[in-house]
């Protein structure tokens, strides 16, 4: 029931009204209301109530076990929550002179320096809001790059199709014609493919590595020299960057931009679609054009960097310094890790995934790339399950959450029929691991001796089985209703 | 087993070409391809008149697992989309290679055609591609 639904006319909660009515007077006539806004009018115990149910029906990984992973939202600290919450950092206004802000400026100054430490790329700009924003600011600074060399026939970006599935849009968006790239049967780029597709045109290529494939592209850097000779750029995407956070560094395997999500790898909030932070890192010869503002330091103050001593740069991609209280909680997670605890972060997430894959490998599943280590994510196939039984990825995901488990990723990579994509991360115990592959197990027994358990799931959600494809056609979005 | 027509063509990214008695040719997805990707949502259709190129994405299919780009079997001139797909894509799934066609076009060189796939090579190459 939406909280409209309850309201009745004069019923009022105390301690949701502000304290006192700002006196507003500055407004033109013509822009003022005529009727009050259509509020919901409800007491203080239906309010609680109200937001205590919808908050009992989430799933999410405060309560659950959740192997979407990094991907989508990997644990949060509690701490990096509360000290960015601090006075200080809160109420500081975005347009107070540096020198009123040097202690938010450092933090800034420092995350720059961890994030140039730990991909290996010369420098870094903070201010992209979001991982489809430092995209954007990374292929933007790859056409600003060739443009400034008058080269301007460089027309394509290459995409292989293990690829994030963002790359081919944010290519675009920039104004290149994508070219994929197949993979070969072991989750590598197809070399010849790529040898065959490279040439005058080509601007540039975009990588995850660790591929969404799970594996990690083993011949990357001949990669980077075949895309190098030719005058091309790499991209290096961050969706995958737990795997090998401080243990392998993009700058190393010749990336010349790499675009990092502080929202999965470095832990902040990223529920709801945002706020995010999406870091874009490049090399020395792309420095001049990264987005602006970034910190500065003399050895003495902090100061802001921007486009009057960047004249080449891509510009600001919003009107501050993005979306800075995320920053801060980024900065506290590498600051509370420290170097030794971003290499445990890639360990354990990978130890945790290469647990989880032998143990359901074991157990009779099907991986996709069984040759394969997994890195922070691997796939499964159910692919033999829907032939034999007629029981798909998506039944098996809807029976999980009867076992009080968030489903991993369905369907995605699309290169992988049936598929399900794990990522347990770094903070599972042992214990939910193990927890994990039991509902696994028990699961595959339901579809071979009672399939309609799993056809019909889930049974004990708020919701049952929804209908997709009405739900995709027919939205139902706004209240439409009026209140009593 | 996926049904697969003797009387069509087809390509590897999984369409189908039927060659018309007016020199047309009508395109589709195969039944494999509309079964991989499940319940369909919404089809974006060429416009008419529009010069497509073999092989380059010409329409695309949204089904709920993925949006998918459609290719060209051969070069031509779209002369005619399937404007009853903006109401009910489900006859996509349905009728694969009957009510569910996509688009028609008048071929640049109905030559193209002979190059492409035949059912029995089409029926290998799934084979293939299933490992």
């Amino acid at each position: 029931m939406l909280i409209f639904e309850q309201s009745r006319q004069g019923r009022r909660a105390q301690a949701q009204s502000p304290g006192h009515a700002d006196e507003v007077t500055d407004i033109p006539e013509n822009l003022l209301r005529n009727e009050s806004p259509l509020m919901p009018e409800v007491s203080e115990m239906q309010a609680v109530r109200h937001y205590t149910r919808l908050s009992q029906k989430n799933f999410s990984i405060d309560t659950q076990f959740y192997p979407l992973g990094s991907c989508t939202m990997k644990y949060n600290p509690r701490a990096c929550n509360s000290l960015a919450m601090l006075p200080g950092f809160l109420a500081r206004h975005p347009c107070a002179p540096e020198g009123m802000g040097q202690g938010f400026l450092a933090c800034m100054y420092e995350l720059q320096e961890m994030l140039r430490e730990v991909t290996g790329m010369p420098a870094v700009s903070l201010t992209p809001a979001a991982g489809a924003q430092g995209e954007f600011a990374g292929v933007a600074m790859i056409r600003a790059y060739h443009d400034a060399r008058g080269d301007s026939v460089r027309s394509e970006i290459l995409v292989p199709d293990a690829a994030h599935g963002t790359n081919p849009a944010t290519a675009t968006m920039c104004g290149y014609k994508v070219r994929e790239i197949p993979t070969d049967r072991q989750g590598d780029v197809d070399l010849a493919a790529l040898r065959e597709a490279v040439g005058p045109q080509t601007a540039g290529i975009m990588l995850t590595n660790p591929s969404t494939l799970g594996v990690f592209e083993r011949r990357i850097e001949e990669i980077a020299a075949v895309i190098h000779e030719a005058g091309g750029l790499l991209y290096y995407d961050g969706a995958n960057l737990n795997a090998i956070l401080g243990k392998v560094r993009p700058g190393d395997m010749g990336f010349d931009v790499i675009h990092m999500n502080l929202h999965k790898t470095f832990s902040t909030p990223h529920g709801g679609g945002g706020p995010g932070a999406g870091p874009v890192g490049v090399s020395k010869r792309l420095e001049p054009f990264l987005p602006v503002p970034i910190v500065g330091y003399d050895g003495d103050e902090y100061y802001w960097i921007t486009e009057d001593v960047r004249p080449q740069s891509i510009g600001r991609l919003s009107a501050f310094m993005g979306n800075a209280g995320v920053l801060m909680r980024a900065y506290i997670y590498a600051r509370m890790l420290g170097r030794e605890g971003m290499h445990r972060v890639a360990d354990f997430a990978t130890l945790n995934a290469n647990y989880l894959m032998v143990r359901l490998a074991r157990a009779g599943f099907d991986l996709a790339f069984p040759e394969r280590r997994a890195t922070h994510e691997f796939i499964v196939t159910l692919r033999r399950q829907q032939k034999e039984l007629g029981i798909t990825a998506m039944d098996f995901a809807k029976r999980l959450l009867d076992y009080n488990m968030h489903a991993p990723t369905t369907y995605f990579p699309l290169l992988v029929p049936e598929c399900l994509l794990i990522e347990p991360t770094e903070t599972e115990s042992k214990e939910d691991l193990d927890a994990f592959v039991e509902a696994m197990v028990q699961i595959q027994k339901e579809a071979e001796t009672s399939p309609e358990l799993l056809k019909e799931a889930p049974h004990t959600q708020p919701v049952r089985r929804l209908d997709e494809v009405r739900a995709a056609k027919h939205l139902d979005l706004a209240w439409t209703g009026t209140v009593a | 087993m996926s049904n697969i027509p003797v009387d069509l063509k087809y390509v590897k990214t999984h369409e189908w070409a039927r060659l018309n008695d007016d020199g047309s040719v009508t395109v589709g997805i195969s039944d494999n391809a509309q079964e991989q990707l499940g319940d369909m949502v919404f089809v974006e259709l060429p416009e008419i008149g529009q010069e497509v190129t073999a092989a380059e994405a010409s329409a695309v299919v949204e089904s709920v697992k993925a949006a998918s780009d459609v290719y060209a079997p051969l070069s031509g001139e779209v002369v005619e989309v399937n404007e009853a797909l903006a109401d009910s894509p489900e006859t996509v799934n349905q009728d694969a290679y009957g009510e569910g066609w996509l688009f028609r076009i008048q071929p640049a060189a109905a030559a193209e055609l002979e190059e492409l796939m035949d059912a029995e090579a089409y029926e290998l190459f799934l084979a293939s591609e299933a490992h």
